[in-house]
């Protein structure tokens, strides 16, 4: 049994989702608010697959939400149909990255649940929900738990438990990351499968992903968003037809595009805010959150770079099916190595610096001191550390401060974390310690 | 996972079973039991004073049966306590602003002190009649277990996983049946498993009210407690004995009959996979799911439950979205002025009552007092921690050695240590020891196996490949126990040992003051000063004493146990 067809995807187009100059900050006590997403316009019609591609933390996760009605914009619009959001809607589901499944429920009772909730009577929702179950390929897993089930059955148990209220729109939060590669990529094709065939009891899907390929491969139109603050940067349609074939040098092309696109070099701070010209100074130093990194990933990543087939130089694309990294393990490497000047980025590659080459080659002792100088050159706050602890007669200073000054440019958690990566690398140069029990920054020797 | 996870198949056709003959029969002695009991609740107490309790063992399985259904009364009204305040504080941020402090310090109460003011207050209800002596009782039991579980309940409701909630808000789930379906099902494990570690005092409990002496009321309740009670009046410890069998075999039914199947079934509601049940659902809870005519009746309760669940009461999540905030901050200031304003009426009455009651001298004094108290449960957490954590960690870093000490120490901890201190001050006094030092012993009695359960379960979950790594580098005698083992087991110990002392504490009011027949002994300490001036009906002093006590521990908590804790949280885990 199969559900009833979806509305054939409308020649006309017709509007679901528009959102206009969409902004939503957290207010933060001493500084100035925390801004992710800021001037979001997006539109979305019936019978497409529209893609959000970004970087954790761009905020993409944010204007899901957003969408779903679960969470109000601090300011601009949301029209669902042409009228405002004002909550959650029936017309609108969501998947999500976790599953979120009711581990107290069967699949069919979970599977249920949006049923109930509308009210429908128990026959009706017995056979709706056995058919969404069906259709998504769980057929005689009605009975069991969650905890019973593998990753990729419980996610189809999520698509299932989406798709029964035969919602037109059908929000998907990063669906296929927690699952394995063999896994995520069976349930696409089944996925992208149904939604060719039309049996898909839904108008229009949008999947929030930071898969570059998992866009491409699904969607009729992808967004990639920029991070810091999330905005719409860049929009490309997909003009190939179900079912894509990854190994299409068109396809290839489409995916290398949008790698430069998202490694093209974005200025930490604008020319405009450099002192000099006109205006209000610009804080002393602008902070970028740093990721939790070891230095000896970096280290890793550097001699693959530097050694045989590669040479010093790597296509991004390649270098992430070679290494097996996501893109949000692999932009984050690029761009630390690209801040400390031990690599750049360009047009969907990386390449070594001189730098680079000397750190690779070098020896142990030789490395500690490349890298003291790197930190020193180009980590501001690195700088300041360090001279606050040479002034010191104790060589001591509390943490907390340093975390404060990160926090005016970022959320107290990526502070914290961005701290906790500098003490990592300043270890390995040795340039200060860190006494977790007092939460202080120190000097392990006299400075010479 | 394993096959005992699926739910049982219902019988085949569903005709009724040889299961269901045994659970018939059960049901059927049971109902016999509960009849016949609660026959007497609602007589005439014809002179409550001259109840006669007889020390004939025959009686036993009645009281026995007695007692118990005082623990299940009073653990019905904790749930009812836990699913209206927990829920309102949760809900209500400006509710929950004065109701999760008041339950804090409740916490902290010892409990036995309620006991002089619930008994004048429901025999005021009830003049004449069992019923007040007997929700007296149950009080008290409830006041031992309500605190616990309103706590797991508020902390659940306050933690809900936030994709599951946004689940049920993006499905337009209405309050009420977001409540049923998904907040008190993430709520079972952690009030269940509360519920039953509240068991183990509600046992204390119940046995410490079934005789109580508050000023000129004198009652006595049929059961074990005053069974006990009649049995030291009359010096008999054969009848002791008695006492402490049929104990052992009501909290052995307990705990079969009802724990262990309860904890099982709970554990479906578990969100995170939690580490190895006991393996094997308990024979029960298979006796449960097996009969065929039973299971049909709980499935027609059960799918009654869910729909009243699924009901589309209340607000459904958009609605939520239209408030205005400002009114809210003005809302919220009012709120805040008027708790502060009550608070200082509150805190001036106090004063004034104080003031006028006590001399400032009195006032030192039972703080002193309070201060031997203190020596005491320090003393007998450091003796029992000493006794227990070598032998808990023997007895831990084998499975099967643990597995069966957890039985026991589980079962002792429940088992009411009350039952026992006849024999201990029979001991006293017949050697003519200082009550001031022998007495003491008996605070840890009950508790003491919080230490132990928890440090078998420590050693247990060591990580075997550390354990590898120290007999490979040949660590042994002491460097072994301070470099390898104790570290490990330090988070584990903590919890124990505060459950232990918190015990005590309570403990104190009934270790502290002991009799045989005539001979009375009494130590110095706060314990003894609450139990004294309840048994003279000194509404004002046990006030006193116990606010005292409350400080203390409250004190001793925030000074001493929450930072350790920490500490050792931060320190100490695996991970």
């Amino acid at each position: 049994m199969t559900l009833p067809a979806a509305a054939s995807p409308d020649p006309t187009h017709d509007e679901l989702i528009r959102i206009v100059g969409c902004r939503q900050a957290y207010h933060k006590e001493s500084a100035a608010d925390l801004v992710v997403l800021d001037d979001v316009h997006l539109t979305l019609r019936s019978g497409e697959i529209v893609g959000l591609l970004g970087r954790s933390g761009s905020g993409k996760s944010t204007l899901l939400r957003i969408i779903a009605g679960l969470l109000p914009p601090t300011s601009g619009q949301v029209l669902w149909k042409g009228r405002e959001l004002d909550g959650p809607v029936p017309g609108i589901a969501m998947v999500f990255q976790s599953f979120a499944l009711f581990p107290w429920l069967t699949v069919q009772k979970n599977v249920e649940l949006g049923l109930e909730a509308k009210g429908v009577p128990a026959a009706e929702r017995e056979q709706l929900a056995e058919n969404a179950i069906d259709l998504i390929g769980l057929g005689g897993y009605e009975n069991a738990y969650p905890k019973e089930l593998s990753g990729g059955m419980r996610q189809r148990v999520g698509l299932a438990r989406a798709l029964v209220v035969h919602p037109d729109l059908l929000l998907m939060d990063e669906p296929f990351s927690a699952l394995d590669v063999l896994t995520a990529e069976n349930l696409r094709t089944d996925l992208i499968e149904l939604w060719a065939e039309r049996r898909l009891p839904i108008k229009s899907v949008l999947l929030v992903t930071h898969n570059i390929e998992e866009a491409v491969l699904m969607c009729d139109r992808i967004l990639v968003f920029s991070s810091n603050p999330g905005r719409v940067a860049h929009e490309l349609s997909v003009p190939f037809a179900h079912p894509r074939n990854r190994e299409d040098p068109a396809f290839r092309q489409l995916v290398d595009r949008i790698y430069a696109l998202m490694t093209r070099r974005a200025p930490i701070v604008s020319e405009a805010e450099l002192p000099g010209e006109e205006g209000p100074l610009p804080p002393p130093s602008v902070q970028i959150a740093l990721p939790p990194l070891p230095i000896n990933t970096m280290v890793g990543m550097m001699e693959t770079l530097a050694a045989d087939p590669l040479d010093g130089r790597a296509d991004l694309p390649l270098l992430a099916s070679r290494l097996q990294l996501e893109l949000d393990d692999l932009f984050p490497l690029g761009e630390s190595l690209q801040l400390l000047e031990f690599a750049e980025l360009e047009d969907g590659d990386i390449i070594l610096t001189q730098e680079g080459a000397r750190f690779v080659q070098s020896a142990h002792d030789e490395r500690k001191h490349i890298l003291w100088h790197s930190l020193l050159h180009n980590i501001p706050l690195v700088r300041t550390i360090r001279s606050v602890l040479d002034e010191r007669p104790n060589h001591r200073a509390s943490a907390e401060r340093f975390r404060d000054e990160l926090e005016d440019s970022m959320s107290p958690d990526y502070a914290k974390q961005t701290l906790q990566t500098l003490i990592g690398w300043a270890r390995y140069a040795e340039l200060f310690d860190f006494d977790e029990e007092a939460d202080q920054l120190f000097l392990d020797e006299e400075p010479s | 996972m394993t096959a005992s996870t699926l739910p049982a198949h219902p019988s085949r056709q569903g005709r009724p079973n040889l299961f269901d003959l045994a659970a018939l029969l059960c049901i059927l002695g049971l109902a016999v039991l509960l009849a016949s009991a609660g026959r007497h609740m609602l007589a005439p107490l014809s002179a409550p004073n001259a109840a006669t309790i007889h020390l004939d063992p025959s009686w036993l399985p009645g009281y026995a049966v007695r007692t118990t259904l005082r623990m299940f009364a009073a653990l019905m009204a904790s749930l009812l306590f836990t699913f209206t305040y927990a829920v309102w504080a949760a809900k209500s941020r400006r509710a929950g602003l004065i109701l999760v402090p008041v339950l804090d310090v409740l916490q902290s109460v010892p409990i036995l002190g309620f006991l002089t003011f619930t008994v004048v207050f429901f025999m005021g209800l009830f003049p004449g009649q069992v019923m007040g002596a007997e929700l007296a009782a149950i009080f008290t039991i409830f006041t031992s277990q309500a605190w616990n579980m309103a706590f797991s309940m508020y902390q659940s409701l306050r933690s809900i996983p936030p994709d599951l909630d946004e689940v049920a808000r993006g499905f337009r789930l209405t309050s009420w049946q977001k409540f049923w379906r998904l907040e008190v099902p993430f709520a079972v494990p952690g009030l269940v498993w509360n519920a039953m570690i509240s068991m183990s005092g509600g046992w204390f409990m119940v046995v410490y009210s079934e005789t109580i002496t508050v000023g000129n009321t004198d009652v006595l309740l049929p059961g074990i407690g005053s069974y006990v009670g009649t049995a030291i009046a009359q010096r008999d410890l054969w009848a002791v004995l008695y006492a402490i069998v049929t104990m052992l075999v009501v909290i052995l039914g307990y705990d079969q009959l009802v724990f262990r199947p309860l904890v099982a079934w709970s554990a479906r509601f578990a969100t995170a996979t939690i580490d190895a049940r006991p393996a094997g659902d308990p024979w029960m809870l298979v006796l449960l799911r097996r009969t065929a005519l039973l299971r049909r009746v709980t499935d027609s309760i059960g799918n009654g439950l869910t729909a009243i669940g699924g009901l589309p009461l209340g607000r459904r999540p958009s609605d939520a979205r239209h408030k205005v905030r400002v009114p809210e901050r003005v809302k919220d200031a009012g709120w805040t002025a008027l708790l502060a304003g009550f608070c200082a009426v509150a805190a001036w009455q106090v004063w004034q009552y104080a003031h006028a009651a006590f001399s400032l001298a009195e006032i030192g004094h039972v703080v002193a007092l309070g201060g031997l108290t203190l020596v005491r449960v320090i003393a007998m957490v450091l003796l029992a921690s000493l006794i227990w954590v070598p032998a808990g960690v023997w007895l831990g870093l084998d499975a099967v050695r643990a597995r069966r000490t957890q039985f026991v120490a589980q079962f002792m901890a429940a088992f009411p240590a009350n039952l026992f201190f006849p024999i201990f001050v029979v001991f006293i006094v017949h050697f003519h020891l200082a009550s001031d030092i022998w007495l003491t012993p008996l605070m840890i009695l009950g508790t003491q196996w919080y230490i132990l359960f928890n440090v078998v379960a420590g050693a247990a979950s060591y990580p075997a490949d550390l354990l590898e790594v120290a007999r490979s580098l040949h660590v042994g005698g002491r460097l072994w126990w301070v470099r390898v083992i104790l570290p490990g087991i330090v988070p584990y110990y903590i919890t124990g040992a505060i459950a232990a002392s918190g015990g005590a504490w309570n403990a104190a009011i009934a270790a502290e003051v002991a009799n045989w027949g005539d001979v009375h002994l009494g130590a110095h300490g706060l314990g003894a000063y609450i139990a004294h001036a309840t048994l003279r009906g000194d509404t004002a002093h046990v006030g006193l004493g116990m606010t005292i006590m409350a400080a203390f521990v409250l004190l001793f908590n925030r000074a001493v146990w929450r930072p350790l804790a920490e500490y050792a949280r931060r320190h100490f885990t695996f991970s």
